[in-house]
């Protein structure tokens, strides 16, 4: 546990010295970042802690509370001199998605959010925070104004996927979704996900691929809701808390799998007084924004690609190899049979099996 | 007396029945799903998988579509060791696993390199036989692989695409295999190279909103069910009955989403016009 605390000053100690004297150490500092992840869970009895709060159910419902702050609260607090923009220059708005300009602290963001009513009126405003086709393409069209002018991307996402209506299907909802997922991969700038509610599949995917992912605590990020794993899964809707655990859905078990990069912890009384939080949360950005202003662009867009790259759980099985062949390169000491050995040495070897 | 009489009787009709009697096997022949027609299955075979009645085009087995497609002896399968993991140790999983692969059915996709009529491709097929070809992190792994070695050696992709969506037994890290995919495609594209990309009946989900709609050149089989969420997903939202010809491919050429409907008899041909026009 103490050696936990070691690091994290350290990284620290490297943040600063990278923003006194204006060098890149992304490199160093991505790397312990990601030693920590690796070990950080089990031997850390305070994240211990903090995940044994709430079952992954009780996120889920605080995640879904009408009285969570929502990412247009996020961004009326954490951006400045914010001014929103419209319309994604095809066919119209949509107000599922907002998206403008403004400062994070004293840099330059575009910042894009998914918006989402405390009421029936503000949700029915917003359609409940499903976004249709042009929503996702308006977020694409303000990404590529960010790269134009070399402003930093900040996503915050909390949606219950992609509205599944008629006119969506018809202005092509997977084309947008997939093009999203395409342009945004390669943008010339440093781009950030703030998860802060719910994350519903490929309607939040369109606006999380990005350089850093954060999650807040108690938000999830799922790739179909829990209501609708049980039903076909287990074909009892009813079992929706099971479904909850096993899809493993919380900020927590996204961390240790190594899909989040950091989780934010969020204070008991957030839903009220959210001003402390979304501090914490600015300074986390700001932080992580500023040192990747420093990076290289190819450097940057690498760091990206292999984030991305490298999320997969497989096993690669080995080539059979006939039991002769192997009990021969084994086995026999015969002095004769030297060269024999020698030969049946290296195919064993090109095989992977010494 | 008469009572043996009447056994011999019905021996000598018995052996005389079992003599006479023709065997016809079962599986000769199919109906159509779409004209209800009960047709000749070798006549099926014959024809592509399509209904020689009514031009419905069925399912048929990635073994049949590199014949059709491929010249014969040159497709060579890649990236066939990778082996799904429960990673969640999500309940039923495992089983499930065992079982396809005790039927010897690996994964949702089979990539490959083949010729087609001599110009060198890299192919993907993907079949439903394994949970209905959703995508986890193997199918993820060799699409990215597949576009990776296309950019390496300059070889064009071609991928057909079936499936139902996202593994939901995979979680998150399914979910994340759509970006996998959209970024090795954007690599490769970048580069200059050609994507052609044919969604057959049915492509839903998570991969209509990844790579299958990526393609640089979109081609979809005649009627077959394209779209995001599904039929019934839709439907339940709206409460209303969809309109004839919903999420058809014909529905979202006329609605600018597909390049062009080509029929499964003229797909080989086609393919090798379009590759020509990009000088492979």
């Amino acid at each position: 546990m103490d050696y936990t605390n070691k690091i994290k000053k350290t990284i620290k100690s490297l943040e600063h010295l990278s923003k006194n004297q204006g060098i890149d150490l992304n490199d160093e500092i991505n790397s312990l970042e990601k030693k920590l992840a690796d070990i950080y869970p089990e031997q850390d009895s305070h994240y211990q802690e903090e995940k044994k709060q709430h079952t992954p159910w009780e996120r889920v419902k605080i995640a879904r509370n009408l009285e969570r702050p929502k990412p247009q609260d996020f961004i009326e607090n954490m951006i400045k001199d914010f001014i929103p923009f419209h319309g994604d220059r095809l066919i119209g708005d949509d107000n599922a998605i907002m998206g403008g300009i403004g400062y994070l602290k004293d840099i330059p963001v575009t910042a894009i959010g998914t918006r989402r009513g405390k009421d029936l009126k503000g949700n029915m405003d917003s359609n409940f925070g499903m976004p249709h086709p042009e929503g996702y393409r308006k977020a694409l069209r303000l990404a590529r104004q960010a790269e134009k002018f070399r402003r930093p991307v900040i996503f915050f996402v909390d949606t219950p996927g992609a509205f599944c209506g008629l006119e969506a299907e018809e202005r092509g909802m997977a084309e947008a979704i997939a093009r999203n997922l395409f342009e945004l991969s390669d943008l010339n700038v440093p781009t950030f996900t703030v998860i802060t509610g719910e994350g519903g599949s490929g309607g939040a995917l369109a606006l999380s691929v990005s350089n850093k992912i954060y999650m807040m605590e108690n938000a999830i990020l799922s790739v179909i809701s829990p209501e609708g794993c049980a039903s076909i899964i287990f074909k009892d809707s009813a079992r929706a808390e099971e479904a909850a655990s096993s899809l493993r859905l919380t900020a927590f078990d996204l961390f240790e799998l190594g899909i989040i990069d950091k989780i934010v912890e969020e204070d008991k009384d957030f839903e009220s007084n959210l001003k402390p939080t979304l501090d914490r949360l600015e300074e986390m950005l700001y932080d992580d924004v500023f040192r990747f202003s420093f990076m290289d662009e190819e450097k940057m867009k690498d760091q990206r690609y292999n984030k991305y790259r490298s999320i997969g759980f497989f096993e690669a099985e080995k080539a059979q190899i006939p039991e002769k062949l192997l009990s021969a390169a084994n086995g026999n000491n015969n002095g004769n049979m030297n060269g024999r050995n020698n030969f049946l040495n290296e195919v064993a070897r090109f095989f992977g099996l010494k | 007396m008469s009572a043996k009489i009447q056994d011999i009787i019905q021996n000598f009709l018995k052996t005389r029945k079992n003599k006479y009697q023709t065997y016809i096997p079962d599986n000769l022949f199919s109906q159509c799903p779409n004209c209800k027609k009960m047709v000749y299955k070798k006549k099926i075979d014959r024809n592509q998988g399509v209904c020689p009645d009514c031009g419905h085009h069925m399912r048929i087995s990635n073994q049949q579509w590199m014949d059709i497609l491929f010249d014969g002896e040159t497709v060579q399968l890649l990236f066939e060791e990778y082996k799904t993991l429960d990673v969640l140790n999500f309940p039923g999983y495992k089983d499930k696993l065992d079982k396809l692969y005790g039927k010897n059915v690996n994964e949702g996709i089979t990539t490959g390199k083949a010729r087609l009529h001599g110009i060198p491709v890299l192919f993907g097929i993907m079949n439903t036989d394994f949970i209905l070809g959703s995508m986890g992190s193997v199918l993820g792994e060799r699409v990215a692989r597949l576009f990776e070695k296309g950019k390496a050696q300059r070889l064009p992709v071609i991928i057909i695409s079936r499936s139902g969506g996202a593994r939901m037994q995979e979680g998150a890290v399914s979910l994340m295999q759509m970006n996998k995919t959209a970024a090795a495609i954007k690599r490769f594209s970048n580069a200059g190279n050609l994507y052609v990309s044919l969604l057959t009946n049915p492509t839903t989900g998570g991969v209509t909103a990844s790579f299958a709609m990526l393609g640089d050149i979109i081609m979809a089989e005649p009627y077959a069910l394209i779209g995001f969420a599904g039929p019934r997903v839709i439907e339940q939202t709206i409460k209303q009955k969809l309109p004839e010809g919903f999420q058809t491919s014909e529905f979202l050429q006329e609605k600018g989403f597909v390049d062009m409907i080509c029929e499964r008899q003229n797909l080989k041909d086609t393919l090798q016009k379009i590759l020509k026009v990009h000088q492979y």
